[in-house]
């Protein structure tokens, strides 16, 4: 099972309380996880990419084994850390005051 | 006996303020999505229970929110709760949040640009949304007016979205520039006498009618001038701030546009200037009384870079002639020290028999008045920046 965090605001929008576990089908990358999670919080679409593109939401950031892969493909796979659910996958809200 | 809800939107989350018909007492409810920018909250005018919100975020972009029960609970209407998430093929479900501009060759006018503020072309880009303004008819119908403007429509109660692309392609776009706010549709007005003519105003583009439901749409901007503009008369290009309308008398409506108060007695076809005695006409916030539909009311700000009252006396002002003859209304309203501002969409009537005015400030405050103007009081004191005020009068 792959664990993902989740921002707060995204939590409560989909009434999840603490973290996410998802069963993804195939390889692990940002783009089949995404997949997963929106697939089962459909609440969810288009809060992290844009309805059309997929495009990530500019003021939002992804981090796998305390690495930013934010800028990385969406098709690269994850390290197998994340992969195995051994570490979580996390998406961020970037620190932009407010 | 009768009932009052105003419904405030806030930089940081929804409340309700509830009171009997005397205006007294409050009881207030929220914060209700706490931590997001709520621009906007409407109710239906046919089933008050029926309430639509804009919740948005720049972080995690547009949500809408739906309540059946006057507020006490809050679903996405994609998503109502309870029921599957996905369709009966696995696809998710879940469009309450999907505003995306129609450029099909079938119902769409192409995706072309509009002017950045230094008039270089941008492409539009869906933002937020502004503005909800449910049907007069329908609960299950319901506009919006977003940010890059245009407007869109959900004949659902809000579980899907579709752009009236008419506005947007009409031909002016790529003239249209964004107001400080960015280039919004903010303003929406159905026409009680006529369905099939809405008025809606863009910042800074200017003020649009259709008189066929949203097909056709033209500029009705003849009259604005507009000195910070290089064509002061120019047909689109005004930074119209808000305008309202009576319902018994739809033809008139009264603009309050980043300079001047203007009144158009033929349905926008032309506009002259009613700002009269007023001390300063700039301003955001007007509406008309709810039984009188020569008494309007602003609230003048000092100037388009000092968007606070002058003298820091704030002050609504009324005038009983639709314009040109204005009178200050100060008691209970603070008259030293206060640097607040009013926003265009944080002012509103009820329809009780003596008309309640309501107005919210960027400094939390909503001030109510019970007897149309002439006394204040505020309701709260301490909210976040209040970006929205609407009121439900409920019997």
């Amino acid at each position: 099972m792959i664990q993902v965090v989740l921002p707060a605001h995204l939590r409560s929008l989909a009434g999840i309380k603490g973290d996410v576990e998802l069963e993804v089908d195939g390889e692990v990358t940002r783009r089949s996880i995404l997949d997963a999670l929106e697939k089962r919080y459909p609440m969810l679409r288009g809060t992290i990419r844009d309805h059309v593109e997929g495009q990530r939401r500019p003021m939002l950031r992804f981090f796998a084994c305390s690495e930013d892969v934010t800028h990385e493909s969406a098709d690269a796979p994850l390290p197998e850390a994340i992969a195995s659910g051994t570490e979580p996958f996390f998406i961020i809200g970037a620190i932009a005051g407010g | 006996m009768s009932k009052v809800r105003v419904l405030v939107g806030t930089r940081k989350g929804a409340f309700i303020l509830t009171s009997d018909g005397k205006r007294e007492k409050w009881d207030v409810s929220g914060p209700h999505f706490a931590g997001w920018e709520l621009y906007h909250i409407k109710g239906s005018p046919v089933d008050p229970n029926r309430i639509y919100a804009s919740q948005t975020s720049g972080w995690f972009g547009q949500i809408i929110q739906r309540s059946d029960d006057g507020g006490k609970t809050w679903f996405q209407p994609g998503t109502p709760a309870g029921e599957p998430t996905t369709s009966p093929d696995g696809m998710p479900i879940g469009e309450s949040n999907k505003f995306v501009y129609d450029s099909s060759p079938e119902t769409g006018k192409p995706l072309t640009t509009h002017q950045f503020y230094d008039g270089t072309p941008k492409p539009w880009e869906f933002k937020r949304v502004w503005h909800i303004e449910p049907s007069l008819d329908d609960p299950e119908i319901v506009y919006a007016g977003v940010e890059d403007a245009a407007l869109f429509r959900s004949t659902n109660g809000g579980q899907t979205w579709s752009e009236l692309s008419g506005l947007r392609g009409h031909g002016t776009g790529a003239q249209w520039q964004p107001g400080a706010g960015g280039l919004c549709l903010h303003t929406i007005i159905l026409d009680p006498k006529n369905r099939e003519r809405i008025y809606i105003a863009i910042s800074a583009a200017g003020a649009f009618r259709t008189d066929d439901g949203g097909a056709t749409w033209k500029p009705i901007n003849q009259g604005l001038r507009s000195q910070y503009i290089p064509d002061p008369t120019a047909e689109v290009g005004h930074c119209v701030h808000h305008i309202t309308m009576h319902p018994a008398k739809s033809d008139v409506l009264f603009m309050q546009k980043h300079w001047d108060v203007m009144r158009s007695n033929d349905a926008g076809d032309s506009w002259h200037e009613v700002s009269g005695n007023l001390p300063t006409d700039f301003g955001f916030a007007i509406d008309v009384h709810a039984h009188e539909p020569e008494t309007i009311y602003v609230v003048p700000i000092k100037s388009d870079s000092e968007h606070y009252p002058l003298d820091g006396q704030l002050r609504v002002y009324r005038s009983r002639t639709g314009g040109n003859e204005w009178e200050a209304l100060t008691k209970g309203l603070p008259q030293e020290n206060c640097y607040v501002n009013v926003l265009r969409d944080a002012m509103a009537v009820d329809t009780l028999d003596s008309c309640g005015v309501y107005f919210g400030t960027t400094g939390g405050q909503v001030y109510a008045s019970p007897d149309a103007g002439d006394t204040w009081a505020p309701i709260v004191r301490d909210l976040p920046p209040v970006l929205s005020v609407e009121v439900q009068t409920l019997t």
